[in-house]
């Protein structure tokens, strides 16, 4: 293990510049954020992940924001285990309809001022599941979106990007 | 070697237009062969309702030989497999949701996918309306001195996937666990009737995220199995190369979130660094980083290209140079080993009974591997081991995890260097009548199998999706008994299955 732990040391750092913020969620969030004249979040956000339905394509890249390569805590970004310790709810999938009630009331259980990022085309719409008898739809067909970032699934960068335009845009909106 | 059905069926009724059989069954064969199941040689592979006919696939192990039965349901009840076999019960409870077949003696009589949330009952039977205000579910009674009830779910503490586990505590001991699912139920079935191939194809691709590939590859080779279509050869070896860059990714992403649910975050945060370069190897060969979309029936949708290649090399040649020394540290750390080893055991014998695939069931000495046992193409032409273990402990699961990646470097480089030239994808030909097709493929967690009939039109009127969850999540009821509960998430890691799969 001590030699893992020094050439940790000695090679250079994997973690990559961030990537520039999103135009369009900036665009998505002036609206949103302009309407609802929410308080500013400080510089760090606690996010909170809600599995609605999702095949699970979506959490493996969520995961991804954790590895070196993208490290989202230097943003101040990091996953909490409770809604009631979060400021975002970040929620995957079409909606089941045995999904919406756990939705809505982590919804109910994380305190205000909070923010809801709907992720991938599922999350949307309800994507390719739209329509059944077992789906209720996109996310914000149960609780207020303020922020989708598309894609089946979008990678960890296009996530990465939305993140740090909610970032920016709460305080600009403060 | 006569199959342990062949004194069972009446031998005129197999069909033999696949290299699987298809019987026709009356109910006393039906239940002889449930009978048989969890014997030495006979498997349930998988148990699914279609309209007025419930059917159940299995398979002798002694010779990999596949059967499916189909009994017809006149008065929408058939003799319960569940009630001799127990991994067929929530199958059962799923049919009986799904379909409105009803499981004659079953010992398990409530819903499973079913809720009561849908607005309707037996959405792909005979379906009738229902007002959708959630049925209140009858946990299993516990009874005795000091015990204490932990509910979890279906929202978690983590990044994973909702499902409901219900808890029976004495002091620390687990008791009981009783695991609630059904709650990512998206109705996929149902949305693959009335499909075409390539519209089914995507939505088994959304089957279950992390195994993308593996699902993609079976509904193709079922339906390529209908339509008797070959594909071209480059198709083939290309997606090979995508099945074993997925187990790859899966595998090294488990190995380190096993060790970081022992608190041992410094293997999270190497293998991440590991799974990340096969994700953005993939990207750059195939440009998707889970490899999405990309087999369709017919063959494969792009071509790899030298840059590809030389990306897929360079990730190889890290990984070669970087996971021994994982492996070692794994192998050296006393303080996880203490966690790993003989927390959360799999009794073979359990195993083997219900069938379980993967590194669930090789770690607990069933040997069964799809590509191994059936040996479809390519895998019939490469040179790899079916690595099996018996101690049935997290640690036997992280072994073969470790040993399936280093098998699947192997047969990354194998495929590189064998690959064919031409061309990647063939159009399919259209049919004239109602045709069935069958596959059963490997992917990282373990056997998936795909059951489809196409229509004469082309279009999909059944398609049935089994993952290997099915034969896991309840082994794990089994193994956390007499473990503590903070060893919970360990076990779960190390046995990973899908929710999403299993839901459907
Ligand atoms: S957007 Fe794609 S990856 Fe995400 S949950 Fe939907 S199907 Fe899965």
């Amino acid at each position: 293990m001590r030699k893992l732990l020094l050439e940790s040391l000695i090679t250079p750092t994997l973690t990559e510049a961030p990537p520039t913020v999103d135009e369009a969620a900036m665009i998505e969030l002036a609206e949103t954020l302009g309407k609802q004249a929410r308080q500013s979040l400080g510089r760090s956000l606690s996010i909170r992940e809600v599995d609605a339905g999702s095949c699970n394509g979506c959490e493996l890249e969520i995961h991804a924001l954790n590895n070196a390569f993208y490290d989202i805590d230097r943003f101040g970004l990091r996953f909490v285990a409770s809604p009631r310790h979060a400021d975002v709810l970040m929620v995957t999938g079409p909606v089941t309809k045995n999904m919406r009630e756990a939705l809505k009331r982590t919804y109910d259980a994380t305190p205000a001022p909070k923010w809801v990022v709907a992720v991938g085309d599922c999350a949307l719409d309800g994507g390719c599941f739209a329509g059944s008898y077992a789906v209720v739809g996109g996310v914000s067909e149960v609780i207020p979106v303020d922020l989708h970032i598309p894609g089946c699934p979008p990678p960890p960068v296009k996530i990465l990007a939305g993140m740090l335009a909610l970032l920016q845009g709460g305080k600009a909106a403060s | 070697m006569t199959v342990f059905w062949t004194s069972i069926l009446k031998p005129t009724e197999a069909g033999t237009e696949h290299a699987w059989q298809s019987h026709e069954v009356d109910e006393a064969e039906w239940t002889q062969v449930a009978e048989a199941l969890g014997g030495e040689t006979a498997v349930l592979l998988g148990l699914w309702g279609d309209t007025g006919t419930i059917r159940m696939a299995v398979l002798d192990e002694a010779t990999n030989e596949i059967a499916v039965l189909a009994l017809a349901c006149p008065n929408g009840s058939y003799p319960s497999v569940g009630q001799h076999h127990a991994a067929a019960q929530r199958l059962e409870r799923a049919a009986r949701d799904l379909f409105g077949l009803t499981p004659r003696d079953c010992p398990d009589e409530r819903p499973w996918l079913d809720h009561g949330r849908w607005s309707l009952r037996r959405p792909l039977g005979a379906a009738t309306p229902d007002a959708g205000e959630g049925d209140a579910y009858g946990f299993l009674p516990v009874e005795g001195e000091g015990l204490h009830q932990v509910p979890v779910g279906p929202v978690h503490a983590g990044i994973i996937e909702p499902g409901h586990f219900r808890f029976t505590g004495n002091g620390e001991a687990v008791v009981r666990l009783e695991e609630r699912l059904g709650y990512v139920h998206k109705g996929i079935e149902g949305l693959m009737a009335g499909k075409n191939l390539g519209e089914a194809a995507r939505l088994a691709a959304r089957t279950s995220g992390d195994s993308t590939v593996a699902y993609g590859l079976a509904l193709a080779r079922a339906a390529e199995d209908a339509l008797g279509a070959d594909v071209p050869e480059r198709a083939v070896w290309q997606r090979a190369l995508m099945a074993e860059l997925e187990r790859l990714a899966n595998h090294l992403g488990d190995f380190g979130a096993v060790c970081n649910d022992a608190a041992f975050a410094l293997m999270h945060a190497h293998c991440g660094v590991l799974r990340e370069r096969v994700l953005r190897a993939s990207d750059a060969a195939f440009g998707h980083r889970l490899m999405r979309d990309l087999i369709v029936p017919g063959g494969v949708a792009v071509d790899l290209s030298g840059e590809g290649i030389a990306a897929i090399q360079s990730m190889l040649a890290e990984i070669r140079q970087r996971f021994p020394a994982l492996v070692n540290l794994y192998d050296n750390t006393a303080s996880l080993q203490d966690r790993t080893v003989s927390t959360g055991r799999l009794d073979p014998a359990l195993a083997k009974r219900f069938g379980a695939g993967g590194f669930v069931g090789r770690a607990s000495g069933r040997s069964f591997d799809a590509r191994h046992a059936l040996g479809y193409p390519p895998y019939d032409r490469l040179s790899f081991e079916v690595p099996v273990l018996d101690a049935g402990d997290v640690d036997a699961r992280v072994w073969i995890r470790i040993r399936e990646a280093e098998q699947s470097l192997s047969l990354i480089e194998q495929i590189l260097s064998k690959m064919p030239q031409g061309a990647v994808f063939t159009e399919l030909k259209a049919v004239s009548s109602p045709c069935d097709g069958l596959a059963l493929v490997e992917g990282f967690r373990g056997d998936i199998l795909v059951w489809l009939r196409i229509g004469s039109d082309g279009l999909i009127e059944r398609c049935h999706m089994r993952d290997p969850s099915w034969f896991q999540w309840p082994l794990l009821e089994a193994v956390i008994e007499g473990n503590i509960i903070a060893d919970f998430p360990l076990c779960n890691k190390s046995f990973n299955c899908s929710y999403s799969g299993h839901d459907l």
